[in-house]
């Protein structure tokens, strides 16, 4: 098996260079620090890479969209974050951006207008989907085959912005055996991260919502819990290990079981 | 005449009282923040169409759903019928809007059978509230009050759709007795005529006339007692949909007055350029009812108090104090307190109360996820996320009240451009040893 060492576009660089990517990478926080989510943004590139997909990423110069600062109400913090992404951007002359974190995604798409930041703005399921349209990327459906994948709606991506039909039409190219918690899409449970909560501890209750939702996904008896969020992946990774199934089934965004089964 | 007379009396302390109510209402509205801006007219009434006279979203639930659906439906058609027994009261005349023959004709029809449908449904419903045990009539904001004002609703409707059959009945009876001509389709009343098969011409008559004043008096009554009501929404929804804030559930307004001293901070030379001061400065975000939008307001009157929202709300379910469908509550009551007197003293008026606190917990605020669930399940478009965040920006941005873990988050966004502490020059470390397969 031969191996390609794949060098990161910086934007910087390449602009120095007098080069344009179509699109800014929006790697976002997490992509960046948290250990497990690395693995995702790296699963993606190498699909990006090997779907010839022209990008860059801002590297040292991207920062926290200002979204759990926002949604914990502190509006003062979040217009002073999307203000300065603002301004870096412009100083790229970028207009599309594609963005892992459904959370990064929805504030691009829809908050950063307001603020004069206006994009064309892509979430990574719907650039696959449409990478797979377009013949640019063609799915192996071999390794996943007979799995059977339950697939778990972030908020950011349903609810908040109707994205249902891409990560679902992704997977049952991958896995004829997609199998749908009772709660899904319009109806589904969030994880619990959301609203800035992935930062703090839960207020006093019954029970944990993570844990809720995990049982939620373990009822459907999938093998796959195929996730597409950081903040959810966090919470099912831990609802997995409360429950002491971590061995038996494993939570992977839908993007590590598009390159796995790529065999990237 | 002198029925005439008692009629248009009748009607005139009905539409005085309601006048009376509204006005009070709006003299509320007055106090609030202002909203999104209403364009997109067509856009609005595809979606009045869609959610409110299609009950789309009421279907989300669908055995119930239906039900209620049905009521509302057979609601639109026996609204007509109203309609015609005002003109009717008040001009000495029967049956008026005959005129419009068989579509008259189909009207009154599908709003006999309703009645019927109705009534077995209200009872359905009253039962299912009453012996049901549904865990969304229940919570720490159900009071009895709330269970007692949904009973009442549902018995004044009941009494609506028998006193309507009843009506019915008289009519078709009397015109099959007198020989005259019936106006209209009766088919449940011509199916339960044989029931009264012994009464006299002058008999029915006599219900006729007996039911169609006690209708047209339990109407006025009940269109009285809904502003009051959870009940409300019986005249709010539709406008309430129409009203809908258009933006994705996902999008949170901007605070223009924070990114004017945003721009000043980042910008000083700015502060020599015409940037208009507010006229009034104005407290961020929401600590009590005159803080909220006109919308959040208009949405806490037009709340049935069905508790979709909370049944549906992740940290609800999982035994947390927050319930979406209290903070509307909570709103609306606040302002039914503080309203009056606010248009009495100013809104400067102070009871040493307000929303946050004396109603809503900090411990409720922090516990929303910002899902979404809620917003989306609400049958009429009422949007809570919006305002329960509008209450962090009060905590966080004029007291700096958050939790602890919250300050850090905001402590590392400021100083390393994350919420976790770690250095932006590490932003590129994933990199690391990234190889991709090329067979």
């Amino acid at each position: 098996m031969n191996t390609l060492k794949i060098e990161i576009p910086v934007m910087s660089e390449l602009v120095a260079r007098g080069e344009k990517p179509e699109y800014l990478f929006w790697v976002g926080c997490a992509g960046a620090f948290d250990d497990r989510y690395r693995k995702v943004v790296r699963a993606f590139v190498k699909v990006m890479v090997h779907s010839k997909v022209n990008f860059a990423v801002l590297g040292k110069e991207e920062t926290c969209t200002g979204d759990p600062a926002r949604r914990a109400g502190n509006e003062m913090l979040y217009q002073m974050q999307a203000l300065q992404v603002i301004e870096t951007l412009k100083q790229y002359d970028v207009k599309k951006i594609i963005t892992i974190c459904p959370h990064c995604y929805n504030i691009f798409k829809n908050e950063y207008p307001d603020l004069g930041g206006v994009y064309e703005v892509l979430n990574y399921l719907q650039l696959l989907n449409m990478l797979i349209e377009n013949g640019r990327l063609n799915v192996k459906p071999e390794m996943f085959k007979n799995t059977a994948v339950t697939y778990h709606d972030p908020c950011y991506l349903g609810r908040a912005n109707d994205i249902y039909d891409e990560p679902r039409a992704i997977l049952k190219k991958l896995s004829d055996n997609v199998i749908e918690m009772e709660r899904n899409k319009s109806f589904a449970l969030c994880c619990g991260a959301g609203g800035a909560q992935m930062f703090k501890e839960a207020e006093k209750g019954d029970e944990e919502i993570f844990i809720k939702r995990t049982e939620q996904a373990l009822k459907t008896g999938a093998k796959i819990i195929a996730t597409a969020c950081p903040f959810c992946m966090t919470m099912l990774t831990d609802g997995l290990k409360y429950k002491n199934r971590e061995e038996d089934i494993k939570n992977l965004d839908i993007v590590e079981l598009m390159a796995q089964s790529l065999e990237l | 005449m002198t029925k005439q007379i008692i009629f248009a009396f009748t009607l005139a302390v009905t539409l005085g009282i309601f006048a009376f109510t509204v006005n009070r209402l709006i003299s509320f509205f007055r106090f609030t923040k202002p909203s999104c801006q209403i364009k997109d007219f067509w856009k609005r009434t595809l979606l009045t169409i869609e959610v409110a006279f299609g009950q789309t979203k009421i279907f989300r639930k669908p055995v119930v759903g239906l039900a209620h659906a049905l009521v509302f439906w057979g609601f639109c058609f026996i609204l007509f019928g109203s309609v015609e027994m005002i003109i009717d009261g008040l001009f000495r005349v029967e049956k008026s809007l005959k005129v419009f023959g068989p579509v008259y004709d189909f009207i009154m029809a599908a709003g006999d059978i309703f009645a019927l449908v109705i009534a077995i449904l209200i009872i359905f419903f009253l039962v299912r509230r009453i012996y049901g045990h549904i865990k969304r009539f229940e919570g720490i904001e159900m009071k009895p009050s709330s269970h007692k004002d949904a009973n009442l609703s549902l018995t004044l409707i009941l009494l609506l759709m028998i006193s309507l059959m009843d009506m019915n009945i008289g009519y078709v009876g009397f015109s099959i007795s007198e020989g005259t001509a019936i106006e209209g389709k009766y088919p449940v009343a011509g199916l339960l005529l044989p029931l009264f098969g012994s009464m006299s011409a002058h008999d029915f008559k006599m219900v006729y006339e007996v039911s169609w004043w006690v209708h047209i008096l339990l109407i006025f009554l009940f269109a009285n007692y809904l502003p009051y009501s959870k009940h409300f929404h019986v005249f709010l929804s539709v406008p309430n949909v129409f009203l809908t804030r258009l933006e994705p559930l996902g999008k949170l307004p901007n605070m223009d007055s924070i990114t004017r001293e945003v721009r000043l901070m980042m910008d000083p030379e700015a502060a020599f350029q015409a940037i208009p001061e507010p006229a009034v400065v104005e407290r961020f975000g929401v600590k009590d009812a005159e803080d909220s939008t006109w919308k959040n307001y208009f949405d806490s009157l037009s709340c049935t108090q069905c508790g979709r929202c909370t049944s549906v709300c992740p940290a609800n379910i999982t035994g947390k104090r927050l319930s979406p469908r209290k903070i509307m509550m909570d709103l609306r009551s606040r302002m039914k307190e503080k309203g009056p007197n606010m248009v009495k003293y100013g809104k400067d008026f102070n009871d040493n109360r307000s929303l946050l606190r004396d109603f809503i917990t900090e411990e409720e605020i922090w516990a929303c996820t910002t899902c979404n669930a809620c917003a989306k399940e609400c049958p009429v478009n009422i949007n809570h996320p919006t305002l329960i965040v509008d209450m962090r920006r009060y905590l966080v941005m004029e007291e700096a009240s958050a939790p602890g873990e919250l300050k850090i988050v905001f402590n590392n966004i400021e100083n390393n451009g994350a919420p976790w502490q770690y250095s932006s020059e590490d932003r590129l470390n994933w990199v690391k040893d990234l190889e991709l397969n090329t067979k």
